[in-house]
């Protein structure tokens, strides 16, 4: 079974969503993440989906329960670059994961988590 | 050749003007302009029914290939009146009123046999009812054709994106919003946004006559799928009336930003992305 990498830039961790996930994939990589954010104590999950062009309700939840385990973990998680088939997809499924940060590409995505990281940071 | 079909091609060919003054008659038409037109096109189909009889085409089918010229000329007859503007009706009226003519000459030669008359006749009326009904369907056809290119059309101009701003889109929606139009608008509007990577999206709902618990969901399901991609999106043109009715229905745009006006909207898309406008003195 192919495993998605995770690659690391500073605080962040970034995943490119590149094949068509499987439910074995998803499962996996939901695993590999909540242990890499706890062992690199990341602030920020950046998972790009812009390759990602078929979902299902399964990939839908994914994303949605990756977003609250690092949320647990203290970790902001933005998805970017869905494109629209796969966002409609999602509408009509009726996921409209809510909790979940979107941006349009990894480049903004990366200045969300900057300002999330920044507005935690005040907090504290 | 059967003799039915020599009987009716006789009685057509038998003083060929003759038959078709008294079909001209037969429709009641007084006006000379009018009648002269008619004329052209009565000739024409006596030609190519002449012609099918000669071909020994079916009388109790007008779909039998020997029909083939009389169905075209039926097809350029019902189009062309159609453009005119005449109801199919009118044309169907035209066609059938060639019965009375037909049976006169049918009866003059078959006076003798009864019998056979009456077959003839039968035969004939069988035909010329398939020819008028043929002229409808065409018509039907070309209308149906019209209103489906028409509804098309309707849809593609009913739905343009507008770049307003660096990263801001408009959508104006005009006219009632069903299933089929917010489907194409959302699409549009998605690819526009993942064309341009616009950051926010404003849809413009003034043109929107009625707003019920239906558009109401399309739009949430419009905005929640904008919010998926990573944009946002303000809903603007919200007029008093239907702000009264979406509160009354007890729809929920909870979390969704509103605006009066399309002004306003732009005005909240500048500012959230840091635009300052100023006036000069």
């Amino acid at each position: 079974m192919e495993r998605i990498p995770i690659l690391r830039m500073g605080s962040v961790l970034l995943v490119t969503i590149q094949v068509d996930m499987q439910d074995q994939t998803a499962m996996a990589l939901q695993e590999d993440l909540a242990e890499k954010i706890a062992k690199t104590g990341a602030s920020g999950v950046l998972i790009d989906i812009s390759a990602l062009e078929i979902v299902d309700s399964f990939v839908g939840r994914m994303l949605a329960s990756i977003s609250g385990i690092a949320r647990i973990l203290s970790a902001t998680t933005v998805v970017v670059g869905m494109q629209p088939a796969v966002a409609i997809t999602l509408v009509e499924l009726g996921l409209s994961l809510e909790g979940v940060r979107t941006a349009l590409n990894v480049e903004r995505g990366v200045q969300l988590l900057e300002r999330a990281r920044r507005g935690a940071s005040l907090e504290h | 050749m059967k003799r039915e079909q020599a009987a009716l091609l006789s009685s057509l060919g038998a003083g060929e003007g003759h038959v078709i003054d008294a079909w001209l008659d037969g429709t009641g038409v007084t006006d000379s302009a009018v009648r002269r037109s008619m004329t052209v096109e009565a000739k024409e189909i006596a030609k190519a029914l002449g012609d099918g009889l000669a071909a020994e085409g079916d009388l109790a089918s007008l779909q039998h290939g020997g029909w083939a010229e009389l169905r075209h000329v039926l097809e350029t007859l019902s189009s062309s009146r159609a453009a005119r503007g005449q109801t199919a009706g009118d044309t169907s009226r035209f066609i059938l009123a060639l019965k009375k003519p037909l049976f006169a000459g049918l009866q003059q030669q078959l006076a003798a046999d009864p019998a056979a008359l009456m077959d003839a006749i039968w035969a004939t009326t069988t035909l010329i009812d398939q020819a008028a009904q043929y002229t409808v369907s065409t018509f039907q056809q070309a209308r149906e054709e019209l209103i489906k290119r028409q509804q098309e059309e309707l849809l593609e101009l009913s739905t343009p994106v507008i770049k307003l701003w660096d990263g801001v889109l408009a959508v104006p929606m005009i006219g009632v919003l069903d299933s089929n139009r917010t489907q194409i608008v959302m699409e549009t509007l998605l690819q526009s946004i993942a064309d341009t990577e616009s950051a926010l999206a404003i849809i413009d709902i003034t043109g929107v006559p009625t707003v019920d618990t239906l558009v109401a969901q399309h739009l949430l399901k419009t905005v929640s799928a904008i919010r998926l991609m990573g944009a946002d999106c303000i809903i603007s043109g919200i007029r008093p009336q239907i702000a009264q009715t979406i509160v009354h229905l007890g729809i929920d745009l909870q979390g969704i930003t509103t605006k009066a006006t399309l002004a306003d909207a732009l005005s909240l898309a500048l500012s959230r992305s840091g635009w300052r406008i100023t006036r000069e003195a």
